[in-house]
């Protein structure tokens, strides 16, 4: 009882301070908006733990956020090699290959006035399906391995990649184009020097929404067969044996995945993007 | 008009291509499957023995075995079904079947579908309430807006198998394990969306409500609300196809009950590709139909409050 306590008195505590940091003096500071969704989330992890042991709720129901970390830590051998079956191998790959295929794609989409009027519809019809469903076909095709988690991967950035680059690719302005034409411009330079740039910024756009895609397709994935490997298989079978404290895990594991895909390819973003006015603060 | 005709022909086009490169692929890979067949019905199969035609190539063996290609488009359990298997397989699960049936794709979309609106449901209606907090108020703007946006980034769909089993054993089956996937699933796009929505009114419209005299409830209602209306149904379309995806992802941990997502994994689990796919068509026409449907109501909506482009 006394813990229940603690985790409302903790709520309040929590919340009483985020409410000094966002009326006081320093609130539009960045360091206020780094330590307030801090404290936010210490305050949520304590109150779990606080709440988990004052109610003692059985572990197959939820785990504390302690008993978590320690198997995290206990088992880190395990979860090394289930990221680099999924997310290295499964995700990266497919990433990669599903990125470079829609790009070069949407080239050859934005040169052809039949193929944009032809293939955008079908590729805007095709971004808002549920791909996952082709698990199971490429799984039968490409077997257990992570190939097969590379070809769901390959399909399900494809359309949204797709989409992206060829918006990006008629973002010049016809000011501009003619600007170039009146250089003498070739279609390979005025692609390179003009239209390129001006599309990275929805290129971006687009490789940012493929990272989340992937991750999923890739763990999906593996609900419909892989070998004993994967973070999607080892969230599956221990579901089935109730030891929940390493699903956590493998939850941190692909949220810390995640977050660090997004970060990497928004620093490159950055870095490529400087002028654009989205990233001039 | 002419314009409009000019696309209808190019998708026309694209398509047909699409299907026609369909059925040339379900030729090299079925000719193995097929080619085994024949040999057991007395067919001359060349080469004849299997161990030289695992080695071969499939377009070696499609070069030598010509008369096998038409059996490619009509095997039992292809590894690639050709187009009018699939139709074949939609239109007797779907017409011919009662709907109560447990072999009618009508009954196993519907338990998708239910799972998807409800969980929809909850979801947005959440989702907008915290967006209207976060606008409202500094301390949950930045305590909790960040990680709204961190969850976009995350895949936690990963969560969707232990929910199913956490609250089986609490007791709670059916439809409500999938409804909270599919509520969880749209509800960040839908705060995110939403709150942009809610401050997309200028500092000038602001204003100006302020000189009126507004109060706050005012300005929300009068303001801010309509203002978000296009943010809103760009969120809702991306939440529904989350929210569908999370329902289908919600029924594979049960083992196969009923729904689409059971369809496909027992599908994989017996071989049965026609099922496979047309379960995945069943959930691609349900997806689109369900964006459309957004989509109509936001013309509708928009066209009303007289901001339709």
């Amino acid at each position: 009882m006394i813990l229940v306590i603690g985790a409302i008195l903790l709520w309040l505590l929590g919340w009483w301070v985020n409410g000094r940091l966002a009326s006081g003096p320093y609130a539009d500071t960045r360091i206020v908006g780094v330590v307030a969704p801090l404290i936010f989330g210490l305050t949520i992890i304590g109150m779990w733990e606080l709440l988990v042991r004052g109610l003692e709720v059985p572990l197959v129901i939820l785990p504390a956020p302690s008993v978590i970390a320690v198997r995290f830590v206990d088992s880190l051998p395990i979860l090394w090699a289930d990221f680099v079956q999924t997310i290295v191998k499964g995700a990266l790959s497919g990433y990669i290959i599903g990125c470079g295929a829609a790009f070069l794609m949407a080239i050859a989409v934005d040169r052809w006035d039949f193929l944009r009027l032809g293939l955008l519809p079908v590729g805007n019809f095709v971004a808002a399906l549920p791909i996952v469903g082709t698990a199971p076909i490429l799984v039968m095709w490409f077997g257990f391995d992570w190939h097969s988690k590379a070809a769901v991967v390959v399909v399900m950035v494809f359309f949204p990649m797709l989409v992206n680059t060829v918006a990006g690719l008629r973002e010049a302005t016809a000011m501009q184009r003619d600007l170039m034409e009146t250089y003498a411009a070739t279609y390979l330079q005025s692609f390179l020097k003009l239209r390129l740039p001006a599309a990275m910024p929805f290129v971006f756009n687009g490789l940012k929404i493929s990272t989340t895609l992937a991750l999923i397709g890739a763990i999906v994935a593996e609900f419909f067969g892989s070998p004993t490997l994967g973070m999607g298989f080892r969230i599956s079978t221990s579901v089935g044996q109730l030891s929940l404290d390493m699903v956590w895990a493998e939850i941190v594991v692909a949220a810390l995945a995640g977050t660090a895909f997004y970060g990497a390819v928004a620093m490159i973003e950055k870095a490529m993007t400087f002028w654009h006015p989205s990233q001039r603060g | 008009m002419t314009s409009g005709l000019k696309a209808f022909w190019a998708v026309l086009t694209v398509l047909t291509v699409i299907v026609a490169f369909w059925y040339a692929a379900c030729v090299p890979m079925n000719i193995k499957g097929v080619l085994t067949e024949q040999e057991r019905a007395g067919a001359k199969v060349q080469p004849p023995s299997a161990k030289d035609r695992r080695d071969m190539s499939e377009f070696g063996l499609v070069l030598n075995n010509s008369f096998a290609i038409p059996a490619t488009w009509e095997q039992d359990r292809p590894r690639l079904p050709a187009p009018h298997q699939v139709a074949i397989e939609m239109w007797e699960t779907t017409v011919q079947k009662k709907i109560t049936s447990k072999r009618s794709l009508i009954y196993h979309g519907w338990v998708t579908l239910s799972a998807t609106m409800l969980g929809f449901a909850i979801g947005t209606g959440l989702g907008i309430l915290l967006a209207v907090g976060i606008v409202h108020s500094r301390v949950m703007d930045l305590s909790v807006m960040p990680w709204a946006i961190v969850s976009q980034t995350i895949p936690i769909i990963a969560l969707a198998p232990m929910i199913i089993v956490v609250l089986y054993s609490v007791g709670i089956q059916g439809i409500i394990p999938k409804a909270v996937i599919s509520a969880y699933l749209s509800f960040f796009p839908v705060v995110v969306g939403m709150v942009k929505g809610l401050r997309s009114p200028d500092a000038m419209q602001l204003d100006l409500l302020r000189t009126y005299g507004a109060s706050r409830s005012q300005g929300f209602w009068k303001l801010r609300l309509p203002a978000s209306m296009p943010y809103l149904f760009t969120s809702l379309k991306i939440g529904i196809a989350a929210s569908l995806v999370g329902a289908i992802v919600g029924e594979l941990p049960t083992g196969a009950v009923a729904g689409l997502g059971a369809r496909l994994l027992a599908g994989s689990y017996y071989g049965q590709t026609v099922q496979i796919w047309s379960a995945l068509f069943a959930a691609a026409i349900l997806a689109a139909g369900l964006v459309a449907l957004l989509g109509l109501i936001e013309r509708t909506v928009l066209k009303r409050m007289g901001m339709a482009q």
